[in-house]
């Protein structure tokens, strides 16, 4: 039987790497995956590469994993925040890279790299700074600039519902990032309100089917249910 | 001669958008422009992080963290609105689905070049979000903003200073003092605030204008 449910966030996050590369869902806090992100804060991987839309807000989720000096590098399109001040001190010391991408050319680069191109012609960002150096290319009378898709090692996302299958729905504008990210990564980790027993997910409105997902992990009141129904019990 | 205030500028752009428009509103001054829409036009409000039909602000108590729009703020979905992903979202604004944005800026250029995404300064924060995509991708791009700077200086230029969002993108720039269209020849003044003489107008602005009233 296969069942993707994992029963503990330290199972969640398990085996991610120092200097992996992960991806993380959400835009401002709206699916920001935050027990995920607690999880590998606890489990202690350094030297990462993050991507995600923002570079954390407040004091928790992406901006505690930065606080605790776990983050080399940060791709994303909109650092500055009203409360963004964990990555603006770490940006202003010198203590972080950045790569600041325009925000429909970080969802296409995951999109490339999720649907196997090896790279894609976008207008976004022509003839500016953040185009320089880059391969241009003028297609019937407009012009492209050549970026390369984002892969990740590891891709941390927050869902609403999701079965053993790795199926999964989302939550209103919580979807963001997650069905692209969920196609980027080699082992995508959804976080979700509640597991469902398979069937109960309506085949029309799967938005990330199981293929893209490899653990499926429980935050919300039905996550002791799930605990006390799986196979071999918790831990 | 009487500047029109933000409120009377948002309403401005606001009549200038037509039923069954498909529209996004940039964070900040834009966003405004919401409050001004004509009531009995249907508008579509996109939202980059993945909404159509973007609705008003919902009523105290009732915010859900899991519905906001690309400022961050807690919004409300309209009755046939939907949702979407990050793909779906910047394909609607790069493939050219989108019939309206309108976006603040820093600089308008005489050629239509717009720069809104930074000042260029050694110790800012970048940070670029969606203005590049909305640039390239609106079928029509429309700027708001003041037309001088706090220290009296034209944002409207000959050529942009400030590191640039798009290139020759923009249609249409609403000003505090001025509609003014950016067309093949270069800018032509559609409209100025009641008690405005042109060549005032002119005298404010660092680019080369054209009398287009009719």
């Amino acid at each position: 039987m296969i069942d993707k449910v994992v029963h503990s966030l330290a199972e969640a996050v398990a085996g991610i790497p120092d200097g992996a590369t992960v991806m993380i869902g959400g835009f401002g806090g709206a699916g920001m995956p935050s027990e995920l992100v607690e999880g590998l804060i606890a489990q202690g991987a350094s030297g990462l590469t993050i991507v995600n839309n923002n570079a954390g807000n407040g004091e928790t989720g992406l901006a505690a994993l930065l606080k605790a000096r776990r983050v080399k590098k940060i791709i994303c399109s909109f650092p500055r925040q009203v409360d963004s001040q964990v990555f603006d001190g770490l940006y202003r010391a010198g203590d972080i890279e950045l790569e600041l991408v325009p925000q429909g050319n970080l969802s296409v680069r995951i999109q490339a790299a999720g649907s196997g191109l090896g790279a894609v012609y976008t207008p976004t960002g022509f003839g500016t700074e953040l185009a320089a150096g880059k391969e241009t290319r003028r297609i019937d009378g407009r012009d492209y600039v050549l970026e390369f898709p984002i892969h990740a090692d590891f891709a941390l996302i927050k869902a609403h519902r999701g079965d053993r299958w790795g199926n999964l729905v989302y939550r209103k504008s919580a979807r963001n990032f997650g069905p692209i990210m969920a196609t980027a990564a080699r082992c995508t980790i959804a976080q979700v309100d509640a597991v469902v027993p398979l069937g109960e997910l309506d085949p029309e409105a799967v938005v990330t089917p199981g293929i893209f997902v490899q653990r499926v992990f429980a935050t919300g009141p039905g996550a002791a249910a799930g605990r006390a129904a799986a196979p071999g019990g918790t831990r | 001669m009487k500047r029109l205030t933000r409120e009377q500028l948002a309403a401005r752009v606001a009549a200038d958008i037509h039923e069954g428009a498909y529209v996004n509103l940039g964070i900040g001054l834009p966003t405004l422009v919401g409050n001004y829409l004509p009531r009995d036009r249907e508008i579509f409000l996109h939202s980059e992080n993945g909404l159509l039909g973007m609705g008003p602000a919902p009523a105290p108590g009732e915010e859900d963290p899991d519905l906001i729009n690309a400022g961050k703020q807690p919004v409300t979905l309209l009755t046939g609105g939907c949702y979407f992903h990050h793909g779906d979202s910047f394909g609607m604004m790069r493939g050219g689905h989108l019939d309206i944005c309108v976006l603040g800026a820093f600089q308008v250029s005489v050629t239509g070049d717009l720069a809104n995404w930074s000042t260029g300064g050694a110790d800012a924060i970048p940070a670029v979000g969606g203005a590049m995509d909305l640039a390239v991708g609106a079928k029509r791009v429309l700027v708001m903003m003041e037309h001088q700077t706090r220290a009296g200086e034209s944002k409207i230029v000959e050529r942009c200073t400030y590191p640039l969002t798009g290139v020759g993108c923009v249609a249409r720039v609403y000003t505090d003092l001025a509609v003014i269209d950016i067309v093949s020849g270069g800018m032509v003044v559609r409209e100025m605030v009641d008690g405005l003489a042109f060549a005032e107008l002119q005298r404010l602005t660092a680019a080369p204008l054209t009398m287009g009233m009719r």
